[in-house]
């Protein structure tokens, strides 16, 4: 009984890292520019294919495709702003959110025509073994993911309150104006948001690739997942959007557990709406106020 | 006489009642019929959504879910009841309004990225259900469902659908034309402009909000029903994130608060993968290159720059 609901309440923070990863992804860029990247999934995408593509095919060893995948993704989420969001920034939102998604239409067609529609999986980073913990079975992947979620968020926390940089992104994200004149430099903020959660966005997909295996359109549905997880903790905090990770991975899996499977990928935005219904703007986000 | 000829409701409909009269003799075979009166039927669905986006400025990610719940209506009605096609599409079309009646209230609360949030999840939900309930549904698969018909008299051929499709089309311009001109329009676009300042000028926000997410859900529920009754089938992708996406995108791309826009847009979206199909593998590739260039390029969409650059030149 406890061991069943502890292996489930496992595969939920497992997959609920992912989900905050690629969340926290989605609040780094909103917090420099407005804007919700809808190419983020396909972040999670590239990281994942890039790193069996340097792994199976060009025979990198892990220790250098791993770097070199999220490297390479990075390159792109820079480009992605360079060439997709800076031409437009005056664009309404709903534009905006238009041109991520016909960038993360261009990236899936960009996988496909490069490493094809087939699934493809990534070897575990320690083995496939499991580790057997009075009852519980623990995939040493699911170590690998909690693992570097943590490391993950103690350096972004760091990067935040202790360096120029995160400090500087923080002014930006309270007032734009404000930090600008203070002698941030916004475009170089932003440029930098993107490398930034290009790279978490790919650090998910390389770890979470062994489990889910990889495709061309495995980051629809994580992407999406990601901005669930995002809103549920409060656009703009990434710290609400880990909790909101994990509340959404956890319920999933206790919902595939216990009730059906069929209704797992249900259960996210369920869950957005319920609560979107009574706190329109998420657990932990304030009240906007409008000016007129 | 000219300045009248020159107003979207006079000049806009005679214009497009003259291209829908036209068109039969240049589409030289089914094909061509086929892709227009899917045109049509996108069009249809993007009026009512420009109208609730473009309008009254409130974003929708999940239209694609009335639309598949009005065609899934149709289908298990007609099909598995038996009802008269008639029937289950008013019927259709009453619980979606119904549905988006209650939704509306709680949905229309939030705001940006928020709202967009919550209607890509109403949607998603909706295709999920659909895609689950395999007794009712028939699952992943879809299922068959049976002509159109109207006391005994059964649509037959592309041609007539064409101008069954035509009607319905040139029907819903001019109501959305109606809607927009009317004190309603005003309202919309005064809760467009300023929420806040609308309700201090004694606009009932809410309400308006409600009703145009309403009549936006309806005609995208009718548009579905008559989908599915000239397809002869229905699969639940037609109410998934995929097709929400591209009915926001042929509004955006038509342009913003523009009916035509709208017209516009759904009918390059609707051509445009037929016409890459040169590109086979690039396909992909070349859609989402021409959707962010559109829309870097003419955030405005094409309709709205179109217009401004002719009143320009006429200066």
């Amino acid at each position: 009984m406890l061991t069943e609901f502890l292996q489930f309440l496992l595969s939920g923070v497992t997959v609920g890292a992912t989900y905050a990863l690629v969340g926290v992804g989605f609040s780094i860029i909103y917090n420099a520019s407005q804007v919700i990247n809808f190419a983020q999934g396909e972040f999670v995408m590239l990281g994942g294919m890039m790193a069996w593509f340097l792994f199976e095919r060009a025979g990198l060893p892990m220790p250098a495709a791993v770097p070199l995948a999220i490297a390479g993704t990075v390159m792109v989420g820079l480009a992605l702003e360079k060439f997709a969001i800076e031409p437009a920034r005056n664009a309404s939102i709903v534009t905006l959110i238009i041109i991520t998604i016909g960038a993360s239409i261009f990236l899936r067609g960009g996988a496909q025509l490069v490493w094809g529609r087939d699934f493809h999986a990534l070897p575990a980073l320690s083995g496939d073994a499991p580790i057997d913990l009075s009852g519980v079975a623990v995939n040493p992947q699911s170590l690998w993911v909690m693992g570097c979620t943590l490391i993950v968020i103690v350096l972004l926390h760091w990067f935040f309150s202790h360096t120029m940089t995160g400090r500087a992104m923080r002014a930006v994200a309270f007032n734009m104006l404000a930090a600008q004149l203070a002698g941030v430099n916004n475009r170089l903020i932003l440029m930098f948001s993107f490398g930034m959660s290009a790279a978490l966005g790919a650090l998910a997909g390389v770890l979470i690739a062994p489990i889910t295996l990889t495709y061309p359109d495995v980051g629809i549905m994580l992407g999406l997942k990601g901005f669930c997880a995002a809103i549920l903790g409060g656009l703009g905090y990434p710290y609400g959007a880990i909790v909101g990770g994990l509340i959404v991975g956890i319920s999933e899996a206790m919902t595939a557990g216990y009730v059906s499977s069929a209704y797992k990928d249900a259960v996210a935005f369920v869950i957005i709406l319920m609560t979107l219904f009574f706190m329109p703007n998420g657990l932990f986000g304030r009240r906007g106020i409008e000016r007129v | 006489m000219r300045l009248r000829l020159a107003t979207p409701r006079i000049g806009g409909m005679l214009a497009l009642a003259a291209v829908i009269a036209v068109l039969p003799l240049f589409l030289p075979n089914n094909f061509y019929f086929d892709v227009v009166i899917l045109v049509g039927l996108n069009a249809i669905v993007c009026i009512g959504l420009n109208l609730l986006v473009g309008y009254a400025g409130q974003i929708s990610l999940g239209h694609a879910g009335f639309f598949g719940l009005g065609a899934y209506a149709s289908a298990i009605l007609t099909s598995t009841y038996g009802w008269p096609p008639v029937a289950a599409l008013l019927a259709g079309a009453a619980g979606v309004g119904l549905l988006a009646f209650i939704v509306a209230r709680p949905i229309m609360k939030l705001r940006g990225h928020y709202l967009a949030m919550g209607t890509l999840g109403l949607g998603i939900i909706i295709s999920i259900v659909l895609t689950q309930e395999v007794d009712l549904t028939g699952g992943p698969d879809g299922m068959p469902v049976y002509g159109f018909s109207v006391l005994g008299w059964e649509p037959s051929g592309v041609l007539v659908w064409y101008w069954i499709v035509g009607g319905l089309l040139l029907l819903t311009v001019w109501l959305a034309l109606n809607i927009v001109e009317s004190p309603v329009g005003r309202a919309l676009r005064a809760v467009h402009g300023s929420e806040a300042a609308a309700q201090t000028m004694g606009v009932d926000v809410v309400h308006y909000k409600v009703l145009v997410f309403v009549v936006s859900a309806v005609l995208a529920s009718i548009a579905g029903s008559v989908f599915v009754h000239y397809i002869g089938f229905v699969t639940p992708s037609e109410a998934g994130f995929v097709h929400s996406i591209e009915l926001i995108t042929m509004v955006v791309l038509g342009g913003m608060a523009s009916i035509y826009g709208a017209v516009v847009g759904a009918a390059i979206l609707t051509m445009l993968p037929q016409l890459l199909t040169f590109l086979h593998d690039y396909e992909m590739l070349g859609f989402g290159a021409i959707m962010m260039g559109v829309m870097i390029f003419l955030p405005k969409g094409l309709v709205p720059t179109t217009a401004r650059l002719i009143r320009d030149r006429a200066r």
